[in-house]
């Protein structure tokens, strides 16, 4: 079983609230979910919707045919009714002047207003939905409380049930085993894998589609002890991030491309300061403002290469809920060992995108700071020649008689402007030096499909769901073997996996959502390895399984 | 260098320039105040005054260019036992950093920041800066800067601040005397300290200061923000050097309530129970 339910709307009439009662009432009923958001860059009116697909096993990715719509406008109807199945169904309101077999028409305004409240009329709509699915609404009022202040949850829960009644069970669906699951999505994880890894302090500003990265933080600053501060800008947001971590705590910055740019200065600062830092780059389409509220993988040659000059960073692309949550994690570790920018790359197909997953694995967690709590020669070398290239770092004001001199001016060891070419030579090099330490902890990107593909795909970050979906469907199609590898260190790319598997393959196709294939010319450069076929897409709309399908069967 | 006093060190400074009296004015201070080196965080942006972190024995962060603030007040915020001290220039403040300088007033974290003033831009060799005077010639304003001076001391009191004064190079003893008290003072504190540029301000000279500035007297009432903004507008044949404006207020980390009553940020644990109890927010 696999169902495929959207709820579209106007901006302002509670479709985002709406799709999460939906979503927990479905994981309270032990399904699994996968569902997405695609909404425009607007406060009121225009069209929103999510698509909410669930299934009684694991899901990776979105699809496209529709079981189900609940329309609370015209808008989603002309939009949507194309995508629905021709047994499905659309459930709005009598008003509504469309015609079509599958429209269930009932008096969602109507009832609203008997009940109270006009703006319950999506709860109306959600509970025939869950009635025609014939599922259970025991835990409806409890999952409204999560949401609204008990009045309103209250005529939410009546709205809901009354809804119900309207519809007789089509679907024959009955609770499942609720597994021990969380519902998040992916700035959700990035955050509480923030917080796990010991941040202490989170600057930004506001940009979409990365905001929400914040506003979980900042709804946790006083009970996990984080400060979350709303910079002026983007430039004070990374320069506040450096000055913490140089002071000694966690920190850590957010942004999309556009607050990105403004950053870059900033980041070259970390590199040269050796200060630790981590920055989320929530992916957008650009370049410019470009489509603020949607998806692109657009940004990946620009974040690896990002700044003047040379200096060390490791770049992490995001492929999961989970992933997100433990790259995190080991984001800040790695930042930490290696005092280097670090560098979480999303998009908002993952940021917004709400997966149910197990529980994160807290015992996996570890803070390894690396910090020194003596020196061993007096006065300090902040910037102590070392083979690795590492020096050992000591937190400002914390042994007495030991000052921290860090400068964005070429330095010496202990930090002083200096002109030397040899001091300059020897200062790039033991920087440069901690990248090739760092190559031999990079992880091998995921390999999905079959060992010994004719077919591989090249993939990084959140299209991960999609292109396992869809090589999991190709395959089980039998004319060819198909696998994909799909990268979430990039760089530097490790290479290993990527060899190995090209080596055998008789296609290499890269899949990216893109216009460019930059993961193709990233590969290119560093193995020389040359993909075939290219399935890209830059319309600002996450790809599908099928759309990855139909492009990978027509390659010639 | 790793005796407890703030022991200079060479400069890049021009023979004569006024950043070695604010040099050795801030010396004193934290001699005054008892401060050991590690105790002190100094910031710079870029530019000549902002390379001050590197000729005194303190902790140092010299960043980039108009960034000093932000990484200051962070820096700050993350661990309050440090006296944070910004010195850098006017162009560093008030030009490239001018947006930073409007917010942190507004944050009012309790860092000092003492603004190298010297009317142009020096290590980029004569160009006009936010303070130059209109009909200041310079190598890109050649037939005179039009644009008007930014009023440092009367902005800094419009957007809030509760400690705004001016000072002058030329007295070091009234300058260290000035700088004892801003870093005293629990919240975002500005000193503009007029330094004469011996090398690309011919007009600004240290006879120009020297015949103008004043100092204020215990007449003036410097809690009186109406009448601070007017001494603040007073330019021209004398010109009032002290404390401007000054108001108690609650700095930003007295405005938190963990950051008040707790240790500072960098010596705080994380509780990792708390932190995987936040899971049934997703349930």
């Amino acid at each position: 079983m696999d169902y495929n339910i959207l709820i579209g709307g106007a901006a302002g009439q509670g479709v985002e609230t709406l799709s999460s009662v939906f979503e927990k009432m479905l994981k309270r009923n032990g399904y699994k979910i996968f569902s997405i958001r695609d909404y425009m860059s607007r406060i009121r009116g225009g069209h929103n919707f999510a698509q909410i697909r669930f299934a009684d096993r694991d899901l990776c990715s979105h699809t496209e045919d529709l079981d189900g719509i609940i329309a609370l406008n015209n808008e989603t109807i002309d939009y949507h009714i194309d995508r629905l199945k021709p047994d499905g169904f659309l459930v709005c309101d009598l008003s509504v002047r469309y015609e079509d077999d599958r429209i269930i028409k009932l008096p969602l305004m109507n009832t609203a207003r008997n009940i109270g409240n006009i703006r319950v009329s999506g709860s109306v709509a959600l509970g025939a939905v869950m009635g025609l699915l014939g599922l259970s609404l025991d835990d409806a009022g409890e999952i409204y409380n999560q949401f609204f202040r008990p009045d309103i949850a209250d005529i939410n829960t009546t709205a809901v049930l009354e809804g119900s009644k309207f519809v007789q069970t089509r679907y024959d669906l009955h609770a499942l085993e609720e597994e021990e699951n969380i519902l998040i999505n992916g700035n959700q994880a990035v955050a509480l894998g923030a917080l796990a890894a010991g941040c202490k302090f989170y600057s930004a500003y506001p940009m979409t589609p990365s905001t929400s990265i914040m506003d979980y933080l900042a709804s946790k600053m006083n009970d996990a002890e984080i400060v979350v501060e709303q910079a002026e800008d983007e430039i004070a947001a990374i320069n506040m991030a450096i000055g913490a971590s140089y002071a000694g705590v966690r920190a850590m910055t957010g942004t999309s491309g556009g607050g990105f740019s403004l950053m870059v200065e900033g980041l070259g600062l970390a590199g040269m300061l050796e200060v630790p830092l981590v920055i989320a780059e929530v992916q957008r389409p650009g370049p410019v403002t470009g489509f603020p509220t949607r998806t692109e993988q657009g940004d990946l040659k620009f974040i690896i290469s990002a700044s003047q000059g040379e200096f060390p960073r490791m770049v992490i692309a995001l492929r999961t809920p989970e992933d997100a949550f433990y790259q995190t994690v080991r984001a800040f570790n790695i930042a930490d060992k290696y005092q280097i920018p670090v560098i979480l790359v999303s998009d908002q197909f993952l940021a917004d995108s709400v997966t149910t997953v197990k529980p994160f694995d807290f015992d996996e967690v570890r803070h390894d700071r690396y910090i020194s709590r003596e020196v061993d020669e007096r006065p300090y070398k902040r910037y102590k020649i070392t083979p690795s290239g590492i020096s050992p770092r000591v937190i400002p004001g914390k042994i007495p008689g030991v000052t921290v001199m860090v400068d964005s001016d070429e330095h010496d060891e202990y930090g002083y402007i200096t002109e030397s070419a040899e001091v300059r030579t020897n200062m790039v090099d033991k920087r440069m030096r901690k990248i090739e330490l760092l190559k031999q902890e990079l992880q091998e990107p995921w390999f999905v499909g079959e060992e010994d593909c004719e077919v591989l795909m090249l993939a990084w970050g959140s299209t991960w769901g999609p292109v396992a979906e869809a090589v999991s469907i190709l395959n089980t199609e039998g004319d060819k073997k198909y696998g994909a590898l799909v990268f979430g260190d990039v760089w530097p790319l490790p290479t290993g996996l990527l060899l190995n598997k090209c080596k055998k393959a008789k296609r290499i196709v890269n899949v990216e959502q893109n216009a460019t294939g930059q993961l193709a010319s990233l590969v290119a450069e560093t193995t020389g390895i040359l993909c075939d076929f290219s399935v890209l897409k830059y319309d600002g709309r996450p790809m599908s399984p099928r759309y990855i399908t139909e492009k990978v069967r027509g390659m010639k | 260098m790793c005796d407890m006093k703030f022991v200079t060190s060479e400069t890049a400074w021009c023979p004569g320039c006024g950043n070695f009296n604010i040099l050795e004015a801030l010396r004193m201070a934290l001699e005054r105040l008892n401060k050991k080196p590690h105790e002190v965080l100094i910031v710079g942006g870029i530019g000549q005054a902002a390379k001050t972190p590197q000729y005194i024995n303190a902790n140092g962060f010299c960043g980039l260019h108009g960034r000093a603030l932000p990484a200051a007040v962070a820096a700050k915020i993350a661990n309050k036992d440090l006296t944070v001290i910004v010195n850098t220039g006017d162009g560093d403040s008030y030009g490239e950093g001018g947006n930073h300088f409007i917010h942190n007033v507004r944050r009012n974290v309790d860092i000092t920041h003492f603004v190298h003033d010297n009317q142009i831009y020096g290590l980029t060799k004569g160009q006009a800066s936010p303070t130059t005077g209109v009909g200041h010639v310079t190598s890109v304003q050649t037939a005179g800067t039009i644009n008007e001076p930014l009023n440092p001391v009367l902005l800094a009191i419009a957007l809030g601040a509760g400690f705004v004064a001016r000072a002058f190079s030329g007295d070091k003893e009234h300058l260290a005397s000035i700088m004892v008290e801003a870093i005293q003072y629990k919240g975002y504190a500005l000193v503009d300290i007029f330094q004469p540029c011996v090398t690309f301000n011919r007009i600004n000279t240290f006879q120009w200061y020297n015949s103008r500035v004043y100092k204020l007297d215990d007449s003036y009432d410097p809690t009186d923000r109406i009448k601070a903004m007017e001494k603040a507008m007073e330019w021209g044949d004398r010109i009032p050097i002290g404390v401007i404006y000054r108001e108690e207020k609650p700095a930003y980390c007295d405005k938190i309530g963990f950051l008040k009553e707790g240790p500072p940020l960098v010596d705080m644990q994380v509780d990792m129970d708390k932190i995987k109890g936040y899971m049934k927010d997703f349930i």
